[in-house]
């Protein structure tokens, strides 16, 4: 069995936040990592074709600059290859348009009998992303995940719902998209780390994947503004110095509602 | 304007996302347009309360039969669309079901989606809306170029919501086209995680637990507070990725807006991702080890202590009420 995995690279999330004040955009400039987010999706690839007993694990990528960082760590988890899709035109481009730029790498891959992503990124969280690849792809779907077996060309997922989770199948070729959790994601041996070095990564362009119009051409929308939310202060911090509890019971008290 | 707005049902009602849409959608189109709203199953139940929320006209695709809404919805949305009856705009709950069919259905028109937002303006026919970003410190207004139907979802709780007392809504068929490879996932099972008490998006006080309780067992401590208070035990996403409680427990950006009271945060650091589903609280309080946490930084009230000596005290001095 073959599975694809869409993986994001971004800028570490430990480190604050910014824009570019030029185009109001998330900066993307420096070293990029493997979305957290995306590990899962890894590993439970790797963990499907393993229990498949044949296959490999793909991985598709869009990011700028030429980033293979991110890339490389999910191939020293054990993936085989990956196609980068990096192009200065792809600047600004929206979640429908990462979508068709992804869906036409998977499709340079040749497909695959599943394709995996994240149920949202950790930087751009639009969270559109996996079930706009299955409509463009014309697959059908299972977003949520938080469980996934495979057995004789059909998945079984447990869906996520607002109120608890649904069982939900469907034959492959498919896509999902998995939660956090799902699967508890490996660290790279160092066996991995340099094998990861010399497994093929192939470099594109939206042109070479023949998707037109992208980047800020493609998108239909434009910031218009950016302003700062009404901030919320801090109140009283004490320590406890044993009667912090008390302090909660009179300020309850305060309020009325105890 | 023509707006619709994607309606979900819960136990026979509206979701309140669906009347927050609805309520903001009538005050949209207050000169001139209609307000309709567009249910994934059978309205027979909820016509009445989107009628006097403010839609005059409801679309039903009627049961979906166990097909998953992102594929059915958006199916049978374009299908509306294609026949003749095009909105400026279609808003959706920011839902896992709202998520798909915006989804689906921006490929189908091939317009933009703009997920997450908190806020919206129009002005003639220009539609901006506004996300917050960095954990709702940064409001970003994003307004939709070119043509529409223009695409949106809504967290919940962004705006009230208020009966117009209009009249029930007339129900219109939007049967599901045939849908192909793309329909071939279905739901054999639906499990619903019962939980007692007020519900936690609705609930006057939360009482949430974070990886600083240390272990799953003593997640019963925020249970035991959250009861003697009649509200709602809430978590961070830390624990809910670990299994010591299910995900319908989780607030945040990936789980459920609160906007309680009290908001009460045991163990919790306070992450951006937290921090964007319960800084609405009226009132915060937080316990933590470690005076630098984030959260202290929105806290009214902070303790700077140990969970598994504040709590037991509190619940004791509550329980002597
Ligand atoms: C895309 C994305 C979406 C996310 N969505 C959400 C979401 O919806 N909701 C959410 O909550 N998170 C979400 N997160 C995760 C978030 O970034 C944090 O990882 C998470 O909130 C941390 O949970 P925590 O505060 O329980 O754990 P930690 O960050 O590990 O904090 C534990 C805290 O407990 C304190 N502590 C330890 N021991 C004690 C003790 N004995 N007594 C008192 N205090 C103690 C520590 O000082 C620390 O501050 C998301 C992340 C991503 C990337
Ligand atoms: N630029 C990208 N490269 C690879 N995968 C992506 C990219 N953007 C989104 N994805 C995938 O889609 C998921 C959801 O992303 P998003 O819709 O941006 O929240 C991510 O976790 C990835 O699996």
């Amino acid at each position: 069995m073959n599975v694809i995995v869409c993986v994001k690279q971004i800028p570490d999330p430990a480190a604050p936040g910014a824009l570019d004040p030029s185009t109001n955009t998330l900066k993307r400039d420096g070293k990029l990592i493997l979305d957290e987010s995306d590990s899962y999706g890894v590993e439970m690839a790797l963990q499907l074709v393993d229990k498949a007993g044949g296959g490999e694990v793909s991985l598709v990528s869009m990011a700028p600059n030429g980033e293979v960082s991110g890339l490389r760590t999910a191939l020293a988890m054990g993936a085989a290859k990956g196609i980068l899709v990096s192009d200065p035109a792809l600047q600004g481009s929206d979640a429908l348009t990462t979508a068709k730029v992804l869906a036409a790498a998977i499709q340079r891959l040749g497909g695959a009998d599943l394709i995996i992503a994240a149920t949202e990124s950790s930087d751009g969280y639009t969270g559109t992303v996996p079930e706009q690849i299955a409509e463009v792809l014309g697959l059908p779907s299972v977003t949520f995940a938080k469980a996934l077996t495979i057995t004789d060309g059909k998945l079984d997922a447990q869906r996520q719902t607002e109120e608890g989770y649904d069982d939900v199948t469907c034959p492959l070729p498919a896509v999902v998209s998995v939660t956090a959790g799902v699967v508890e994601p490996r660290y790279p041996s160092f066996k991995g780390i340099m094998a990861a070095k010399s497994k093929p990564v192939e470099t594109v362009t939206a042109a070479d994947l023949g998707v037109t119009p992208v980047g800020w051409a493609g998108a239909s929308q434009s910031i218009t503004n950016v302003g700062q939310a009404e901030a919320r202060t801090a109140g009283t911090i004490v320590e406890d110095d044993g009667e912090g509890f008390a302090q909660i019971v009179s300020y309850l008290e305060n309020l009325k509602v105890i | 304007m023509n707006i619709w707005v994607f309606a979900q049902e819960a136990a026979g009602v509206p979701t309140s996302g669906t009347l927050e849409l609805l309520t903001k959608a009538r005050s949209l189109v207050a000169d001139g347009g209609h307000v309709t709203a567009f249910v994934g199953g059978d309205a027979t139940a909820i016509a009445a309360s989107l009628g006097e929320h403010g839609a005059t006209k409801v679309y039903a695709t009627g049961d979906l039969g166990g097909k998953l809404p992102g594929v059915a919805v958006s199916a049978a949305m374009k299908a509306v669309i294609d026949g003749g009856d095009v909105p400026d705009l279609i808003v959706f709950p920011q839902t896992t079901e709202g998520r798909d069919i915006i989804a689906r259905l921006s490929v189908k028109l091939d317009r933009t989606a703009l997920t997450n937002n908190t806020g919206i303006s129009i002005e003639g026919a220009t539609v901006s809306v506004t996300t917050p970003i960095f954990g709702g410190n940064t409001l970003v207004t994003t307004t939709f170029t070119g043509s529409g139907p223009f695409l949106a979802t809504f967290r919940p709780k962004s705006f009230a919501a208020e009966s117009a007392g209009g009249a029930a809504a007339e129900v219109v068929a939007a049967p599901v086209p045939e849908l192909g490879a793309t329909g071939a996932a279905a739901v054999t099972a639906v499990h619903v995680e019962e939980s007692t008490g007020p519900k936690l998006d609705e609930a006057a006080i939360v009482v949430s637990g974070g990886r600083g309780l240390g272990e799953a067992a003593k997640y019963e401590m925020v249970e035991t507070l959250a009861k003697l208070l009649k509200g709602a035990p809430g978590a961070s996403r830390a624990i809910v990725d670990a299994g010591w409680v299910p995900y319908s427990y989780q607030v945040g950006q990936t789980g459920k807006v609160v906007k309680p009271t009290v908001y009460i945060a045991a163990g919790i650091s306070g992450a951006t991702q937290h921090m964007v589903g319960m800084k609405g609280a009226k009132n915060i309080i937080a316990i933590n080890k470690d005076k630098e946490a984030p959260i202290f930084g929105i806290a009214d009230l902070g303790i700077v202590g140990d969970v598994h000596k504040v709590l037991p005290k509190l619940i004791e001095a509550l329980q002597g009420r």
